[in-house]
């Protein structure tokens, strides 16, 4: 195989990584105050990501430096293009960065509705975005001979990049919901397996609409490639579990959706990364924006030899936090369902732990 | 017009994401130096502390980190041609950060924040100098990236005219390389120091919680005092490596026209910073230093600014070569001066120390306090000398700054996004600037309590709520 071919499936397996893994970070930031209906809920729903999000978002940064380092055409044109978007992109990343941290620093209840709203809304965002612009990469944008970008910010919202990027933020609120079933317990968990259920379907009709206008894009014929079948059905299966106790199941069916969906984009591209609209002959291919055979032979052996251990010390931090969390006992003991049912929504204006609540 | 402005985005966002790198770099060494103290004495006034600075070190890496990737999408963003041109040399090493050391770093970051219950204190002591590592080789891969722009090694040219890496070896024993990093990873190390010398101090003089600041207090100077020493030689080396790499540099630092041997130093001068006013009232000339900082010996030349000038349109063809020589003269000084200043303040604190005077040299203290500042302009006058003086050049001799920008990208759009940035990083640095004195006055009892809570019951497997 070339080496071409080798890092854009490096590159791929990034992408497929960050959305994996990023999906159910961006998923749980959405959902945070819908699921944790009280303070004390919504720092369980963000604790259930807490050790791993900063070493998920990792992965996008290495997928772009790799991009860089391995087809620098692509990463001038694609980021030069997508301009004002990723801006956006890095506003929203930089507000939820940020959010984590700041929300718990001080004991006042606007301050943390603040970073919380900030949370929810950049959580969004960001897939949203980020789908808009790999749809964009197949679906084509005016693109000239010297591979510089011609058109505007208009171009990069056409139809099939917005419902790439629709797509993308269903999966990653299918991702979260799931994710939250299987790291928490009791209320919390009731509630995330509900909204999973309602998720779910919405979830499978955006992917097989998405999947049908994909086939429409590539015009490759009416009939659905396999990993478009194998994500509809990983997605089916995963919105079915939702409501069920097979947690660690639906997370899995979901991750697969979510992989096989970022997997098509890149496999219905290749030979082509980002597609011409203006002519077909100025597309950019693995061929014509890849740096040269040995700098690609350093970084191949830089990444066997780091991949394996970024793996292992990950996969470590995974098995360390494993456990469910479990809101602390002030809350816990209080008959939680009713005694927010009373309290209401305003309780997440009250101070933590309920010991108030009447 | 476009070009310029990116030039000011690139710049503002660079300066800004320095202000806390160095923060991060210099506070994830010294509480790893805390917790190895815990880890060795047992002494729970260490695990406050470790707590502690590592609740400031984390406010401040999360907007380091966020910082960051603007400073990753902004090549593509801002500088599509230079990064289609470079690409294949420069790209490497920031793939290499990413993978060897932006992983390491986060990963462990959040093992090391969750992780006070649920690991062996071996483990967990483990982590955080995996963070520092982690820190200390992004630091070593992005500056292999930038002093390829300084002199770029290690490639050949192509059929189409663009660079190709041919040894990957010679990017990281560039001598620009080896010499700005030492002087890069001693400035955070300086960073550090001082900004906990300054949260002790304050506490100090507070007369609050006076025995666990004064520990730390005595590790910010002990690491503080050989560091600043060793620096001021490894800056001056520096400097006599980029007068034989980048000899245009140091000549507009010291606002040097004409060639001279032996040159004496400008030690402050009004004028003499424009092609058109070359001549400048040196206010305090110092005999043959200049000689000795630009070259290492007493009676050695230094070519003058016209000269270069002249030498380069031979070379390059016409235009002018010269970076703005008062951004040079200035920024040198600042960062020599404020350096030779701290130099003298540590060892008064040294001196203190010795003599058991440290916690009531009040004095001191307060001086300790407001030195927290100096670093932050050492650092940005640091980066200022090194880019400005890079100019024209994007890569030294290869490709000029006004050649390097997006062609798609126009003034508009970097308007938006220049005036986005800025608001942004206004609203984040204001938070984290309240947050960080918030806590650092506060932050104790917090620390204290945090420490305290139970974690959903002994032995539950549940992690704590630690956000």
């Amino acid at each position: 195989m070339q080496l071409h071919t080798i890092w854009f499936i490096i590159i791929v397996a990034l992408w497929i990584g960050f959305f994996v893994l990023e999906g159910f970070d961006f998923g749980v930031g959405m959902l945070h105050r819908f699921v944790g209906r009280d303070e004390t809920g919504q720092r369980v729903a963000i604790n259930t990501i807490g050790p791993w999000w900063d070493g998920n978002e990792v992965w996008l940064i290495v997928a772009g430096a790799s991009m860089f380092a391995a087809f620098p055409g692509w990463y001038a044109t694609m980021f030069s293009a997508l301009y004002l978007a990723l801006v956006l992109v890095l506003a929203a990343l930089m507000f939820r960065g940020v959010s984590f941290e700041y929300r718990g620093k001080r004991h006042d209840a606007r301050w943390r509705d603040v970073w919380s709203w900030a949370l929810t809304i950049a959580s969004a965002l960001i897939p949203l975005l980020i789908g808009v612009a790999l749809g964009d990469l197949l679906n084509g944008l005016p693109i000239n001979q010297q591979h510089d970008f011609t058109g505007n910010f208009g171009d990069l919202l056409a139809g099939y990049g917005l419902m790439t990027g629709v797509t993308l933020l269903v999966l990653c609120l299918l991702q979260g919901a799931t994710f939250l079933a299987l790291r928490t317990t009791g209320d919390i968990r009731d509630r995330a397996h509900a909204a999973g259920l309602r998720i779910g379907a919405v979830a499978v009709v955006v992917n097989i609409a998405w999947v049908v206008w994909t086939l429409v894009v590539i015009g490759g014929g009416t009939v659905p490639e396999p990993t478009q079948i194998f994500g509809l059905i990983a997605v089916i299966f995963a919105t079915v579990l939702a409501g069920t106790a097979q947690d660690g199941w639906a997370f899995a069916a979901s991750s697969f959706g979510i992989a096989a969906a970022i997997g098509q984009i890149f496999i219905s591209l290749y030979p082509s990364v980002m597609v011409s609209s203006t002519n077909a002959a100025y597309n950019l291919t693995v061929n014509n924006v890849a740096s040269g055979h040995y700098a690609l032979i350093v970084m191949t052996i830089v990444a066997v030899l780091f991949f394996p251990i970024v793996l292992l010390y990950q996969g470590w931090s995974f098995h360390v936090f494993r456990g469910r969390i479990t809101a602390p006992p002030a809350s816990a003991e209080t008959p939680g369902a009713a005694g927010q049912a009373a309290t209401g929504r305003l309780s997440t204006a009250g101070p933590s732990g309920g010991s108030t609540s009447s | 017009m476009a070009n310029d402005l990116a030039r000011w985005q690139f710049a503002t966002t660079s300066v800004y994401h320095f202000l806390f790198v160095p923060v991060t770099i210099g506070l994830a060494f010294l509480v790893a130096i805390l917790e190895t103290a815990w880890y060795r004495t047992d002494n729970p006034d260490y695990k406050r502390m470790t707590r502690f600075f590592g609740t400031l070190l984390l406010i401040n890496v999360a907007i380091g980190v966020v910082t960051g990737l603007v400073q990753e999408f902004e090549f593509g963003m801002n500088w599509s041609t230079y990064s289609r041109f470079v690409g294949g040399v420069f790209g490497a090493p920031l793939a290499m950060e990413g993978l060897a050391a932006f992983f390491l770093e986060s990963t462990f970051l959040g093992l090391w924040l969750f992780g006070w219950d649920r690991l062996p204190k071996r483990v967990h002591l483990a982590t955080i100098w995996a963070v520092s590592l982690g820190s200390v080789l992004s630091a070593l891969f992005i500056l292999v990236a930038n002093s390829w722009m300084q002199h770029p090694v290690g490639y050949k040219m192509n059929k189409a005219g663009q660079p190709v890496l041919n040894n990957v070896w010679a990017l990281f024993v560039n001598p620009t390389f080896v010499w700005g990093y030492a002087h890069v990873i001693l400035a955070s190390l300086i960073t550090g120091a001082l900004v906990m010398l300054a949260v002790s101090a304050w506490y100090l003089r507070k007369g609050q919680h006076t025995d666990s600041f004064y520990r730390t207090a005595k590790v910010a100077l002990i690491v503080l005092i050989p560091t600043i020493v060793i620096q001021l030689s490894v800056g001056n080396q520096l400097g006599v490596i980029e007068t034989h790499y980048q000899p245009m540099k140091i000549a507009a630092a010291e606002g040097q026209w004409n060639s001279c041997k032996p040159c004496s130093f400008s030690a402050i001068q009004t004028g003499g910073f424009s092609q058109s006013d070359q001549n400048a009232n040196k206010i305090i000339p110092i005999p043959h230093l200049l000689s000795v900082l630009a070259t290492g010996t007493w009676g050695g030349g230094v070519t003058g600014l016209n000269q270069l000038q002249a030498q380069y349109q031979q070379r390059y063809g016409p235009g002018n070569y010269i970076p703005n020589v008062a951004i040079q003269y200035w920024s040198m000084r600042v960062m020599a001066y404020l350096a030779t200043l701290i130099l003298l303040f540590a060892l008064w604190g040294g001196y203190l120390l010795v003599r058991g005077k440290l916690r009531t040299a009040r004095v001191f203290l307060w001086l300790g306090i407001w030195a927290v500042v100096t670093p932050f302009l050492m650092n940005t006058a640091g980066w200022l000398l090194t880019e400005s003086g890079r100019q024209p050049w994007i890569v030294q001799g290869l490709q000029k700054t006004v050649n390097a920008n997006s062609p798609s990208v126009s003034a508009t759009d970097i308007w938006i996004s220049l005036s986005a940035f800025v608001l942004v990083y206004i609203v984040l640095g204001a938070t984290d600037l309240v947050l960080m004195l918030r806590y650092s006055r506060r932050g104790l009892a917090q620390a204290e309590a945090e420490a305290a809570e139970p974690s959903a019951g002994a032995g539950a497997p549940a992690p704590a709520l630690t956000y």
